[in-house]
């Protein structure tokens, strides 16, 4: 794994490569005032190249400069393929499109609905799509070459929060302790996904072993319902709006919101090739502040939905707009005969923190999907872009919080971030290694 | 009962299957009496009362939605909602491509090993060992040395069809009359002239029969690959529609795909018929 990098990838660190875009800067803007070459050496050569540098400084507004040069460059390539998974998760990058967020950015985006995440996997390896909605361990997960072909990936944002839920088979409504649950059979989307690890976590903290006492099966989100209707499983820990979906088939039930098990959990994120970010800065740049804008707009519930009406069509989620719409606003049906109400039943913060990331690697330790030592800071560090995230949410007045790292509570029980290994330790439940 | 009024029968006979299938189909789902408005917030959650579509398509579902599907069949509403033409010429492309490529392959390859027993012989294990593969079986390898999904489907398509035709234009070639082949001999005909004025036409019918086989094969999986693949094609559509349960326009597509492989298939069997001769 290559260590930490400046954005274009051709300094050791970000301060460099500040620094030489200054110096380069410098010498367009010495150029300009002295066209005569030998004049301009002349003048260097008796102040020096620093000293010049400073005095040119003091009335050239070179910050700004700088960031007008970087930020509101010509996209290097416009026409860009985006692959996502017909799912809620996705609301901000879909949503960009019908309301020409990206447009906004000069970029042309052709959304791309894909059958699966090996595909979505696959299909970013292949370079056939130049960024991707992707769950947020994966990009993780590619980077260390778990499970495909080592290249390095990148998390521009979390798409949301929240959002998913454990939906259960109508035949389950009085098995709502999940130590009754021995012998279950649930899907999840992917083996690299939030679902399969808080879907362990849940049942490990009831005493059941997720390898041994239930079976844990991959199937594609779409799938999810078919496949409950058919009695193949005997329920999920899905993204909607399947679980919602279930519900208005009449197929199954929410047992339990995703929320309630860690209240403001990363799930989805959107993200690119650091291949990609090196060769087209500007383009990385303009699609950053297209599915920041989305989000921004999704965070405020009174725009719900009208984001449901854009993103249920054939064309992106290809689902009933009620269904969409109870997933969006939060006020839903469960299943069992009562309509909740809970707003944040899925938010979209987009801030990729860091410590999210080390809780992903600890729970793929714990679950044997990575063996040996982790850097947990390293890998989070190098593949959870939070410099860049703060950089375009400043730009768009977004609020940032400033540390990438929180500490948070998983079923109430707590996570420190810099204590990685302390906390895989304090877990009766996991995969002997 | 001579030869016209079987076959008046028979026609006869398929209406009535035909009408006692519909039958069967209208009565078991003939659509309950519908529920009263919702009177509560839960039932309209849930669509009661709107036009939700509940348990099996009824005929008349399955009558308007071919109508809407084949009134507008060239509608592009953006990269992921394309109408039934645009994805059944996408299908057919593919199609066509590793087709055409697995005859190239497979018919002058077929030749070769007609002609030679110790080729067939030497060659045959590693043709029984592939034939049987399930061509989807490859499309994981082939998404990962070719890193594309549109050739990695056209890849799937040519490896289906490649065995069938492989093996009969073999077959065909090793069973050439041998008067024929001596006579040849006789009058001194060159390799070539022998190769394409004798053992060609002798050998086309079964190896027609090779490209019919293929053909049908080769349809049955491009559903297959593009519903694993998905973007284009018949097989993306109803893997779109399943998405949304929607059994009606899933059905609707099976008999779409049904049509267009018994056209197809009939297809190259005029094309057989053409070819084939009365000793």
């Amino acid at each position: 794994m290559s260590a930490m990098k400046c954005i274009c990838g051709a300094h050791h660190s970000q301060e460099e490569h500040d620094l030489n875009d200054r110096r380069l800067l410098e010498a367009a803007v010495m150029r300009a005032l002295f066209p005569n070459v030998a004049r301009r050496r002349k003048f260097l050569a008796s102040v020096g190249a620093s000293t010049a540098g400073a005095a040119v400084s003091t009335f050239f507004p070179f910050g700004a400069l700088e960031a007008m040069a970087q930020e509101k460059g010509k996209p290097e390539k416009p026409d860009l393929k985006i692959g996502f998974i017909p799912i809620t998760c996705a609301t901000p990058l879909i949503m960009a499109d019908p309301l020409g967020f990206y447009r906004e950015q000069g970029l042309k985006v052709t959304l791309n609905k894909t059958a699966g995440w090996a595909l979505i996997r696959d299909k970013m390896l292949n370079k056939e799509h130049d960024a991707s909605h992707f769950l947020s361990p994966m990009p993780l997960a590619i980077s260390m070459g778990l499970g495909s072909a080592q290249q390095p990936m990148r998390v521009m944002t979390v798409q949301n929060i929240n959002g998913q839920a454990i939906t259960l088979h109508a035949k389950h409504k009085d098995k709502r302790d999940p130590k009754q649950w021995k012998g279950f059979k649930f899907a999840v989307p992917f083996d690299y996904s939030m679902h399969n690890f808080l879907l362990r976590y849940y049942v490990a903290e009831a005493g059941l072993d997720p390898d041994t006492d239930i079976q844990i099966r991959v199937t594609p989100p779409p799938e999810m319902v078919a496949n409950l209707r058919a009695g193949n499983i005997d329920g999920f820990l899905g993204p909607d709006p399947f679980n919602q979906r279930a519900v208005y088939d009449e197929v199954g039930f929410i047992h339990m919101l995703s929320k309630e098990l860690w209240n403001g959990h990363p799930c989805c994120a959107f993200g690119t090739s650091e291949a990609f970010i090196k060769e087209n800065p500007n383009t990385f740049a303009a699609l950053y502040r297209s599915v920041l804008t989305a989000a921004r707009m999704a965070r405020e519930a009174k725009n719900r939905p009208l984001i449901a009406k854009v993103i249920s069509p054939p064309n992106y989620l290809n689902q009933p707009e009620t269904v969409v719409e109870q997933v969006l606003t939060g006020t839903f049906a469960d299943g069992l005969g009562n309509v909740q109400k809970v707003p944040d039943r899925a938010d979209f913060d987009p801030f990729p923190w860091q410590s999210m990331a080390v809780w992903i690697l600890t729970q793929m330790k714990r679950w044997g999907y990575v063996k040996g030592d982790v850097n947990y800071k390293q890998i989070a560090e190098q593949v959870f872009l939070v410099t860049d995230a703060k950089k375009y949410m400043a730009q768009l007045e977004m609020k940032a919080p400033a540390s990438a790292y929180a500490k948070v509570k998983v079923m109430g029980k707590e996570f420190d971030p810099s204590q990685p290994e302390k906390y895989l330790a304090s877990f009766a439940v996991r995969k002997d290694v | 009962m001579n030869g016209r009024a079987q076959s008046l029968v028979a026609g006869l006979l398929s209406l009535l299957f035909l009408g006692v299938f519909l039958g069967i189909w209208h009565l078991a789902t003939v659509p309950k009496k519908q529920a009263e408005a919702p009177v509560d917030e839960y039932s309209k959650l849930l669509g009661k009362g709107a036009k939700k579509s509940e348990g099996f398509p009824t005929l008349s579902q399955i009558g308007e939605a071919a109508f809407t599907q084949l009134k507008d069949p060239l509608y592009d509403r953006g990269a992921n909602d394309k109408g039934i033409g645009i994805q059944l010429g996408w299908s057919l492309m593919r199609v066509g491509a590793g087709y055409a490529l697995a005859i190239l392959f497979a018919v002058p390859l077929g030749f070769l090993i007609g002609m030679s027993p110790v080729l067939y012989k030497a060659l045959n294990p590693f043709i029984q060992l592939l034939k049987p593969i399930s061509p989807l079986a490859w499309m994981p390898l082939a998404l990962y040395t070719i890193k594309d999904s549109s050739i990695s489907g056209i890849f799937v398509i040519f490896i289906c069809s490649v065995w069938p035709m492989l093996i009969n234009t073999a077959f065909g070639v090793a069973s050439v009359r041998r008067d024929w082949l001596n006579v040849a001999r006789t009058l001194e005909a060159t390799p070539w002239r022998k190769a394409f004025e004798v053992i060609l036409p002798a050998a086309a019918p079964t190896i027609l029969t090779g490209m019919r086989i293929s053909i049908g094969i080769a349809w049955l999986v491009i559903v297959a690959a593009e519903m694993l693949v998905g973007g284009t094609g018949i097989g993306y559509f109803v893997w779109n529609e399943w998405n949304n349960l929607n059994l009606t326009n899933v059905i609707f597509a099976i008999l779409v795909i049904g049509v267009v492989g018994m056209v197809l298939d009939f297809l190259i069997g005029r094309l057989q018929a053409a070819v084939t001769y009365v000793e």
